[in-house]
Formats: structure tokens, sequence, C-alpha cells
């Protein structure tokens, strides 16, 4: 029994590291692969523009997961942060292009820039709508969207209802994006992996107790917001470079939509999935656009629909929780090897340890002593109530 | 300059009209296992929000260590040192077991989120310390075993010591157990009991817990304080509250 | 002046769809994203019977009939089963319900604008001001339907249950209530509701499309969230007020570009100062 625990310990971590190069190494496999494509035989530029669609919908969909998937909150407005991106970093990129000559180093600083500046809207509109929660905070982003693409539209040096006329990257964009998608992915999956992770997720799961552990709130709210626009605002950089001219309709509160698709088909938390789901978005999507014409596009929008509430209501439907548990991949796991292995699972080890330890408790539950038995006289109809008291503190907070 | 961790001066607060706490004066010395207990509805747990800043008092103030506590926000009253468990228990559900642990240390060091991030070997020794010391809690509580399970497939016993284990990562002065004993059973009520003790003589730590199972009450505290309808009906060691006829009727009516 | 009498017809029909909202926000507790879609749906039943009868009565009558069906049918098959579960899922698919309507519409009836004409009542001429008859219906039909909602749910028993939901879903549960009949009431009048906003959105603005319902849905949002979200006088004077801002904003030349950003700003700076709204008092009219 003791080596078998011993043995399923160090199996843990290697999965567990496994699971942290994991998407690393997904994205790089599937970067190499078509990079290698690249360079032997030259890819066609519809290739590489679909590649770099995919990129920057990688880093918008994580992004965005960071908000929907760590800190439980739902922004509407992500495509706002990509426009913000998107009009200030090709606007510096067009002024760049005068007096730098190479196209590297002004993509770099409009990056940088764009990025720079959507994180400061992610902190203008975080600071106060944060004391929002819920549909409420949903809104508020959704309508933070609205007013950046409307006041972009109107204003004559963005070029108006036009768009912004930008100066396009050559066929290596893609490889600059996938660079960025490392970057993303290095970023957040290490500040998750740390002990602000950890905070921004209790936030998630109990505010009240977070607080009552002294994690600061409104904080770590902020840190989501300002990194999660940031990266949106450099993918927002990364379209500007792709697509000519920046059109403020590209941005609508539909943009927003589209990426919290990605995140909910790949599973609200999970990064891998909002990088498999991206990536195969990305690519139907841009077939669903060459193929239909006119009003069969809407069968796209038709099909976003059907994930999101098949896939919502398959995730969190409390009736479905028993069937969920049968076909998750734990349980897959287990009758998988159940299946296979030659041994039978002797007696599960779980309850071993459990007797063991009930054992210990009947030994130590004799030692204690009652100065007072009480119980005769009291102990009798007092039962706890956990319902009425329940939800004081929750309401207190709310006000 | 008074002795008392925890001293309050004649803490009131009203909802509307409705008093739901007043003149509730506590002394509770260090290392002292404080009980506070009562019928339904007569504000043990709305002292509690109170000390933890979830509401702010109406009039009175409190004192830790003689240190005015009145008023802070929550986050700021947990770093000051008190801690608090949950009535309704309010773990970091979707969280791993050693996480929630984690969470509660996590003002403990000072690692930013650029360290962090850029894996600075400050986050790797941060990491290391914590992981310890959250093992070495959990291991108080018989919980290391189980530290990888997610926090709601526990059992309901072992809910209520994560929480605690919890609170006391947060390295307080003072733990607020707002009925830890709730939904368990006599042998998990026994270990609590010897849990809490063993918290008290092992961590230095003073104890104020709201409970309704009297065999702990009477078998741990030193001290109670028992309320009704939000006022005090009876301060003391715990044989004199207990057989005070005004708690007995408060208990079991008039007869 | 024409501009405020243009103001108040507009919020007429953003009260009708405020009310709405605020119906299903006060007792189901989930934000209806979809609502203006129905809205729009109902639009387009009153085109496609009118066509078929010639009938406006007919066509109002099966828009409400069709509303009202599909205000059921969401809330069945997509809300219930979400029930407990967490207000980010509930609102996802809310948004998800609200993008199945849109594309539907437009794989039937595509995304070009149809021109309908259910015939305007004409205007009447008040002070040298001409008036548009279907705007004072619009507005008459509000303070009604106002008034009557206010009083189903505060004298019959159902509008009580209502309430008792809308307090405590479990309390209400626990005392007899069926909460999920209530819930579903709710839905159906609140979908019945966007066919009279349907019909009189037609009258003042002769086509659809099918984004039609999407951003009266969201104004209409802002508006209850304006008047105090589960206040049924508060939807109203929200309503109101939103439509004369938009007609204010769009009347001068400077600001008319920004109207929606104007609008939304609103929203966000209500939230921010008092999200309780206008008529969010302490001890409000929850419905």
């Amino acid at each position: 029994m003791v080596i078998k625990m011993a043995n399923s310990k160090t199996s843990e971590k290697k999965n567990n590291h496994l699971k942290y190069y994991f998407n690393y190494l997904l994205v790089g496999v599937f970067f190499l692969i078509f990079f290698i494509l690249d360079m032997t035989m030259g890819l066609r530029t519809s290739t590489t523009q679909l590649l770099t669609k995919i990129a920057y919908s990688i880093i918008l969909a994580t992004s965005l997961n960071m908000i929907v998937g760590f800190l439980g909150e739902l922004s509407l407005g992500h495509a706002g942060f990509m426009c913000v991106g998107a009009y200030i970093g090709c606007f510096c990129a067009n002024f760049l292009h005068t007096v730098i000559p190479s196209p590297l180093i002004v993509l770099i600083i409009a990056m940088m820039i764009g990025g720079l500046v959507a994180a400061l809207f992610g902190f203008l509109i975080g600071l106060p709508t944060l004391r929002l929660k819920g549909d409420y905070l949903a809104i508020a982003t959704l309508a933070f969207g609205e007013i950046v693409r409307t006041i972009f539209k109107n204003l004559s040096a963005f070029g108006g209802a036009q768009g912004l006329p930008t100066k396009r990257y050559d066929k290596s964009l893609y490889i600059i994006a996938f660079l960025i998608v490392f970057i993303t992915l290095f970023v957040i999956q290490n500040l998750k992996r740390s002990k602000h992770g950890r905070a921004i997720e209790a936030i998630r799961d109990n505010e009240i107790a977070a607080r009552a552990m002294g994690i600061n709130i409104t904080y770590y709210k902020l840190i989501v917001f300002i990194i999660a626009a940031g990266f949106a605002g450099i993918a927002g950089v990364i379209y500007g470079h792709l697509v000519t001219p920046v059109a403020n309709t590209f941005f609508s509160f539909n943009y927003s939509i589209e990426i919290l698709v990605m995140v909910v088909l790949g599973g609200m938390g999970s990064i891998t999935g909002s990088i498999i789901a991206s990536t195969l978005l990305t690519f139907i999507n841009v077939q669903l656009t060459t193929q239909l014409s006119g009003d069969m596009a809407a069968l796209k929008y038709l099909i976003y629909a059907l994930i999101l509430i098949a896939m919502v209501l398959w995730n969190n439907a409390p009736a479905l929780s028993n069937v969920r548990e049968k076909v998750s991949l734990h349980h897959l796991l287990a009758w998988f090897n159940g299946k296979f292995s030659s041994k039978k699972p002797e007696k599960d080890s779980q309850t071993a340890v459990e007797n063991a330890v009930y054992l210990k408790e009947e030994a130590d539950w004799k030692k204690i002593p009652t100065k007072i038995p009480m119980d005769s006289i009291l102990s009798t109809d007092i039962k706890p109530d956990r319902t009425t008291e329940a939800d004081k503190p929750e309401k207190s907070s709310k006000q | 300059m008074s002795n008392y961790l925890l001293e309050t001066k004649n803490l009131s607060i009203s909802f509307g009209g409705l008093k739901a706490a007043q003149d509730v004066n506590l002394k509770i010395q260090k290392n002292e296992l404080y009980g506070l207990i009562g019928p339904n509805g007569a504000g043990k747990t709305t002292v509690f929000n109170m000390l933890t800043g979830v509401y702010r008092p109406t009039s009175g103030e409190f004192f830790l260590d003689g240190e005015n506590l009145t008023g802070k926000s929550a986050i700021e009253i947990n770093r000051r040192g008190i801690a608090r468990t949950f009535q309704n228990i309010r773990l970091f559900s979707n969280m791993s077991v050693i996480d929630n642990v984690h969470v509660g240390l996590s003002n403990q060091s000072k690692c930013s989120i650029f360290a962090s991030v850029f894996r600075f070997p400050s986050y790797y020794k941060t990491e290391k310390d914590l992981r310890e010391r959250a093992r070495a809690l959990l291991d108080v509580f018989g919980l290391d075993e189980e530290r990888r399970t997610v926090a709601s497939n526990l059992p309901y016993g072992k809910q209520r010591k994560l929480e605690i284990a919890r609170a006391l990562a947060t390295h307080p002065k003072l733990l607020l157990l707002d009925e830890p004993a709730a939904g368990m059973n006599p042998q998990e009520t026994a270990e609590l009991m010897e849990n809490i003790r063993f918290i008290r003589d092992h961590f230095d730590m003073t104890v104020l817990l709201i409970e309704h199972d009297m065999s702990l009450v009477g078998g741990i505290c030193d001290e109670l304080t028992v309320l009704n309808f939000g006022t005090t009906l009876a301060q003391g060691s715990v044989s004199d509250v207990l057989h005070n006829p005004e708690v007995i009727r408060a208990y079991l009516g008039d007869e | 002046m024409s501009t405020l009498i243009n103001g108040l017809c507009l919020g007429g029909i953003f009260a009708l769809i405020a009310l709405g909202y605020t119906m299903v926000y006060g007792i189901a507790k989930m934000l209806n994203f979809a609502h203006g879609d129905i809205i729009m749906i109902g639009a387009y039943a009153i085109i496609t019977t009118l066509s078929l009868s010639g009938n406006t009565i007919a066509a109002i009558i099966a828009a409400i009939i069709i509303c009202t069906v599909l205000g059921i049918l969401t809330e069945r098959l997509a809300y219930r089963p979400l029930r407990g579960a967490s207000p980010l899922a509930v609102l996802i698919t809310a948004i998800g319900v609200s993008y199945l309507l849109q594309s539907i519409a437009q794989l039937i009836y595509g995304a070009q604008s149809i021109p309908v004409s259910i015939g305007s009542f004409g205007a009447v001429s008040v002070f040298g001001l001409s008036i548009p008859i279907s705007s004072l219906i619009t507005l008459a039909l509000c303070v009604i339907i106002m008034t009557a909602l206010t009083l189903f749910i505060t004298k019959t028993k159902v509008g009580i249950a209502m309430l008792a939901v809308s307090e405590d879903r479990a309390a209400a549960q626990l005392m007899g209530v069926n909460v999920n009949m209530i819930i579903t009431l709710t839905f159906a009048i609140g979908s019945a509701l966007a066919a009279f906003a349907s019909t009189f959105y037609l009258m003042q603005i002769p086509s659809a499309t099918p984004t039609l319902g999407s951003m009266p849905g969201i104004k209409a949002f802002t508006a209850s969230v304006i008047g105090g979200i589960g206040s049924i006088p508060g939807a109203m004077i929200g309503g109101i007020l939103l439509g004369i801002i938009e007609k204010f904003a769009l009347s001068i030349p400077a600001l008319a570009p920004y109207t929606t950003a104007i609008e939304f700003s609103l929203l966000i700076i209500i939230l921010l100062v008092k999200p309780t709204g206008i008529l969010g008092k302490k001890r409000r009219e929850k419905v």
C-alpha cells in the first residue's frame, strides 16, 4: 500500500509538470509544423494570414479567460480593449514609419504602446466598475466597448468611419504573433501558478471568504483587468498590421461575443481549452466566411449560439451533474485503467486511509475528559440554523 | 493599558429599527478559549460579523491587543490578527485543499506579481516555504493525505476542519470559530475539541467560538458569554453560566 | 419642443421594453439578454401575418401569441435547466439565445430590412405641433400596463406569489408557491409586453431587420437601470428619460454621433453613483 501511494505521488508530480508545459508544447508544435512548411516550400499568403488570425485569437481568448475563468466575472467589452490597442498602436506605427526604417522595430514599439494604452484603459475602466458584480459588471463592460468604438468612429484623426489606414506587415507577421502567444501563455500561466493566481481563484470561489483571509479584492481584480486588457490591446495591434484599414465595425459587441464563445467552448478556466477552441473556431470562421455568402453567413452565428447554449447547459445544469461525472476525463481514465490493467484494483486506498484515521479518532475520543456533563440538560432542541443567518453577510456587502 | 487580547466596549448594531446586538462587552484574555452561546437569532454571528469587518458597528468599539479596530475593513482586520470561520462553510470550493490553506498563508510572504511571473528566485523560495507551512498545518488536522482533493469533495466534517486550518494560516492572534461542530457526529466533535485545544496550546492561540453543542462548550471553554435577543444575558465561568437560571430559561423557555 | 415630443415617442417604446426587462430581472433575477430579440421576432411575426391576412389586429394578436410562446419556450429549454447554477452561466446562455434568435431570423428573412406598413393613426396637432397618435397610444398603453402590472402584483394571488419569489425563492417554495410556474408566467408576461413593443416599434420605424431588437434591448436595459431595476414605475420613467436624452443628443450636431456613447456613459455613471437607480429607495417596490 505504502509503495503504491508513493508511486502515485510521483506520477502526480509528473502529471503536473506535463500539464505545465503542455500548452507551450501544443502551440509550439502547431507553430513549428507551419514554420517548417513555410521555410521549405513557402506558405500561401492566405495561410499565413489564417495563422496570424489564429495567433491573435489565442491571445484574446486566453486573456479573456483570465477574467471569465479565473476571476469569475463576465466581460463583454474585450473587443473594446482590442479596439483601443489597434487604433492607438497603429496610429503610432503610422507615425513611427516616417522615423524608423525597420518595420519590425516599429511593430514592436507599436505593440508595446498599444498594449500599455489598452492596459491603462483596463485600469481606468476597472477602477470604478469593479465595484460592480455579475450582470452589472457585464453590462458596464459592454457599454464601455460600445463607447470606445463610437468615439474612435467619430475622431477624424483616426480616419473616422472609414477607419484608420495602416501599413500591412509582410508575411512573417505570423511568426511574431506566435511569439506573443508564447509570452501571453508565459505570463498568464506563471501568474496562475503563484500565490497571486491562487488569490484570484479564491476571489472567484468565495469573495467573502477571500476578504476574510485578507485578500485585497480590488487590487487583484484590477490586476486581472489590466493584464487582460493589455494583451487584448497587443492582439489589436497585430490585427492592425494584418488588416487595413482598422475599422471600428470590427470591434463591435459581436466580436466580444465571438471571443467569449472561444472561452466557453474551450472550458472556462482552461487555458488549453481556450487555445484549442480559438484555433478551431478561427479556422471554421474563415472557412465559413469564404464559403457562405449573403444571408447564409448567419449560420456562423447560429453555430456560435448553439455552442454557447449547449456548452453552458452541459457544464452547469445541476440536473446533468451525474452524467457529467460519468463521462468526465477522470472517470474515463479510471474506467480505462480498470478495463485494461491486469490487476484487479484492490480495496480503494482512500477508504483504507480513512479507516486508519477513524480508528485513531476513536482512541482520541476516549481520552477527552468532559468537565461538565451538560449534554443532558442543554443540547436538546438547539439545532444549528444554517439557512436564516447564512446569507446575511452577503447581503450587507452588496449594499 | 488593558491586558485583554480582545476587548469590546458596548458594541452595538441595529438594522433599521432592529437592534441585532446591543452593548456587547467581551473581555478575552490571551490564550483563553472563550465561548459565545445563545439561542437562535441572539446575535452571535452578528457579533462575529462586526469583529471581522463584515458589518460596521452602529456604536461601540473593539480593541485587539489595545489597538482600536472598529470600522476597519475586513481585509485590514484580518491583517491585524483576527481570523474566522463561517457558520455556512465558505471554502474556496473549486480549489484543492492545500491551495485553500495557501490562500490563507499568502499575506505572510512577500513576492511581487512581477517576481512571480518572471520566476525570480524569491518565487521558488516563497512557494517552497508556503508549501511546507501549508502541509504542516494540514498535518495538524489530519488533512495532509487529502491535500490534492478539491475542497468541495471533502466530507463535511473535514471541510469544517479545513476552514479552521485556513483561518489559522493567516497567522491570527485571535481565532473566531462560528459553530465549528455544526453537522459533525460525536466522534468528529470530539476530535475537533482535541484540535481546538491543540491549537490553543501549540499555536499560543486565543479562540472565541460560537457553539450550540453544549458538550463542546462545556468541555473546552474557559469562559462564556450568553446572548439573548442581542443583549448579554450572562457572563462568567462555564459552570456559573450554565447553572444560571436565566440562561436555562432562555434556552428551555419558561416553565 | 418637437425634440421633446419625439423623445417621448421613443421613450414610450423604451419604457415598454424596459417593463419586460424589469419584470424578468425582478422576479427571475436574471438579465434576459434575449428580450430585445423577442421583440424582433414579434416584428417579423407581424410582417408575416400581415402579408398573409392583411389584417393588422390579427397580426398583432399573432405576434403576442408567438412572443409569449417563444418566451415560455426559451425559459423552459434554456434557462430552467440552469436554475441554481451560477449567474454567469445563465447570462452566457441568455446571450446565446439572443444570437440564436437573430441568426434564425436572418436565415429565414435575410439581413435586408423588410419594409412594413401597419397603418399609422395619423397625427393630431396641438399648439401647432403635430404629434403622431401612435406615440400617444404608446404612452397611454405604457401607463395602463404599468398600472395594471402594479395592481396585478400587489392585489392578485399570483402577483403576490411573484413578489414572494422575487424576495426569497427558497422561502416561497417552502410556502407552497410553485416557483417554476411563477417564473414561466413572468417570462410569458414579459414576452407579451415585447409583442406590444414590436407593434409600436413598427409604427414608428416601419421596417424590420434581424438585429432590430438588440440595440433597443440594451438601451431599454439601460433605461430600467436608470429607473431602478425591479421597479415598474422606474422602468417607465427611465425609458422616457432615455428616449428624451437620445433625441436631444441627436438634435445637437456636435453630440449626434456620440449619442450611443452618451447613453452608455450615463449607464455606467448611474451604476457607479446610484446602482439602485432613480426609484431605488431602500423600500422600493420590487416586482
